[in-house]
């Protein structure tokens, strides 16, 4: 099978963990990789990997004669909402790993192939590609009318982006429990914990159904979610058995689903610990090779 | 030696409260005290707080002299959630109904970044809070520069929370609160969570956090009950610079509850040092209204002193005793687990998954 081309813009962890990643696809090849600073060890690791790389940023690769087919942003929100209007202009299709939002979320196994059509596509954020499939899994079978999510990380595994856009994490973490996890309303909480050594991203879904909902259903449409997140995110796994709480007034009369689950990530670049830049890099891994393919099969 | 005969001026603040937050009506104070029971105690109430008990408890305090009243969900703006409670009253009502009530007293409110958002401290402003308090894990602090940026920029006092301070040495404590200080914090309180420092800790964090920030900021001191340590060490925060003082009246708050406030305004008075709190009065509001809006004593037992002992976030009191009821498991093991886990604030969702533990370890015999 042919394979499409791709740019990685934002040589950081994110960045590299993904060139582990997409070196491994049969449908994508990487072959730029982006940043702006000389010393990045990204870009050198990326240049021993025998990818052309610039530290002169995205204006660089613009200029270059042959262009990327997809183009994986991994640098900043405020980059990504800068460079975004160009790649469309670029015909490059845009996969963002920032919280810019520029184009429509996706959460592979919940709506992985709904926008292979879109020039620019939004990851939402680590919390959210670890916990919106489980409130699809439980909304798919049903009505949610409301849904909220504890992320737990390791803190060394949360990077200055996040800790200055904190606000933004929950915000578009909250939208997408909505939006794609299918809950009436969403909240996120995220918890950074310094435990060292590190702990193992943790994070607990809740959400509340109607009293006489069907348990058994929602339970296995939560260990059929598992394995589909685990198709990419191999230790992505339940620590419990789904819980159901009976309504109390602790729940204002809402019967309460909670799921738990722990994320360790492949260890590709990043170590084990931090599931939650792994299930990021995993993700838009399988997003760009559902645009691949869908590139593929229309003959490009 | 009758306590008359004891000289005051050995036990003289070498500090006394800034009060460079505008116009203050109380004068010069020694300390600033700030009652937390309506926020603090919102965890032991479970978030259950009617409009009156709120309206009751603020006029009560207010009328006594108690200069800051804190008025919020237990985990801060935006924490009614399944996961620490739903609130029973919406916080922000709460808020608007203890600023309308206070004559004297500025309200405060708690937010923690990665729960609240800057929206959240908008509304609050809007109903009437002035003073606006921003807490984070102890070594977490710079998810909070973009809050207190905010903050100031709506003209609101600010004060940062270093909480589970007893799990860092005192130079981390320093740095961390200059994070704060330096994204527009005007006060930083050492806040033991766990009420587990011992008081040569507290007074080693304090002097360290007061070395750093003094010329530019303030230092506060929170404590819990849960080693019985409460008082002694607020008198010892003092002494090592703290001119800021949280408490809460007859205790009412998470784990064993808080130092209690009116004890510590009546050891003030006997040292000499100024609160602007008329004890009387504020003994008769403990008895006569604190008292009735409590659900029960703070008490020091089995769950809260294993708190203390293990270093364990107070507000994983009443979860841990739900999930040990609801799974049959024994609530002092799952505090014991997550003091192990390193648990933190905000964290009460795994004390679900200990007590599952727990319970298949039981049936497996193990």
């Amino acid at each position: 099978m042919s394979k499409l081309t791709a740019a990685i813009v934002g040589p950081g962890n994110i960045g590299t963990d993904l060139l582990f990643k997409l070196r491994r696809s049969d449908v994508v090849e990487p072959r730029w990789m982006i940043g702006v600073d000389p010393s990045s060890e990204g870009l050198r690791i990326a240049a021993d990997h025998g990818l052309a790389v610039s530290h002169e940023g995205v204006d660089w690769l613009l200029k270059q004669d042959e262009l990327p087919d997809l183009l994986f942003e991994a640098t900043s929100a405020y980059v990504h909402r800068e460079y975004a209007p160009r790649y469309a202009e670029a015909g490059i299709r845009a996969i963002d790993l920032t919280p810019a939002a520029v184009g429509p979320a996706v959460i592979p196994p919940v709506n992985g192939t709904e926008h292979v059509g879109a020039l620019n596509v939004n990851m939402i954020t680590c919390g959210g590609q670890a916990t919106i499939p489980m409130v699809n899994a439980v909304s798919r079978v049903t009505p949610v009318s409301y849904a909220e999510i504890v992320a737990s990380v390791s803190s060394v595994s949360a990077g200055p982006g996040t800790r200055a856009n904190i606000d933004e994490f929950t915000r578009t973490t909250a939208a997408g429990v909505e939006t794609i996890g299918g809950a009436a309303k969403g909240k996120a909480i995220i918890i950074l914990n310094p435990a060292d050594p590190p702990m193992i991203m943790r994070d607990t879904i809740f959400c509340a159904v109607d009293p006489d909902a069907d348990t058994d259903a929602i339970a296995e449409s939560v260990h059929l979610m598992e394995q589909a997140v685990q198709q990419y995110v191999p230790g992505y796994r339940l620590l419990q058995e789904p819980q159901f709480d009976g309504p109390s007034d602790f729940t204002r009369g809402m019967r309460r689903v909670s799921i738990f689950v722990e994320v360790e990530g492949a260890g590709d670049y990043l170590p084990p610990y931090s599931g939650n830049l792994d299930i990021m890099t995993a993700a838009a891994a399988q997003v760009g090779e559902n645009i691949a393919r869908h590139l593929i099969e229309k003959g490009n | 030696m009758g306590l008359d005969k004891l000289d005051h001026r050995a036990d003289a603040l070498t500090r006394t409260w800034s009060g460079t937050h505008g116009d203050e009506p109380f004068g010069t104070l020694d300390l600033r005290l700030t009652d937390t029971c309506l926020r603090d105690g919102s965890h032991h109430k479970r978030h259950q707080f009617t409009a009156q008990e709120v309206e009751d408890v603020v006029r009560a305090l207010d009328e006594s002299g108690i200069p800051v009243i804190e008025v919020t969900h237990g985990d801060g703006l935006g924490g009614s959630s399944f996961n620490y409670g739903f609130s029973r009253t919406p916080e922000q009502e709460l808020i608007r109904i203890a600023a309308a009530t206070a004559k004297r007293a500025k309200i405060a409110f708690l937010m923690l970044p990665g729960v609240g958002t800057k929206d959240d401290i908008r509304a609050a402003q809007d109903n009437g809070g002035q003073i606006c308090r921003i807490a984070t894990h102890c070594t977490e602090a710079d998810v909070s520069i973009q809050h207190f940026g905010l903050a100031r920029e709506l003209g609101l006092e600010t004060v940062g929370f270093l909480m589970m301070s007893h799990t860092q040495p005192p130079e981390v404590l320093a740095q961390q609160a200059r994070i704060m200080v330096d994204a527009g914090c005007q006060c930083v309180y050492v806040v033991d969570s766990a009420g587990a420092l011992i008081m040569e800790q507290t007074a080693d964090r304090v002097a360290a956090v007061v070395a750093e920030i003094g010329s530019q900021a303030d230092v506060g001191f929170h404590g819990h009950e849960n080693l019985g340590l409460g008082v002694a060490n607020t008198v010892i925060a003092a002494r090592a610079g703290a001119t800021q003082i949280d408490g809460s009246v007859r205790r009412f708050g998470a784990g064993a509850g808080n130092t209690p406030l009116e004890a510590f305004i009546g050891v003030c008075d006997k040292l000499g040092w100024t609160t602007g709190v008329d004890f009387l009065k504020i003994v008769d509001a403990s008895e006569d209204v604190i008292k009735p809006a409590m659900p029960e004593e703070c008490q020091l037992d089995r769950m809260t002193l294993m708190m203390g002992y293990a270093g364990v976030y107070s507000s994983f009191l009443k979860h841990a005793g739900n999930a040990a009821e609801r799974y049959g498991v024994s609530g002092a093991q799952i505090l014991l687990e997550a003091g192990r886990r390193k648990l933190i604030g905000g964290q009460e969702d795994q004390l679900i998954d200990i007590a599952l533990q727990l319970r298949a370890r039981a049936g497996a015999g193990v």
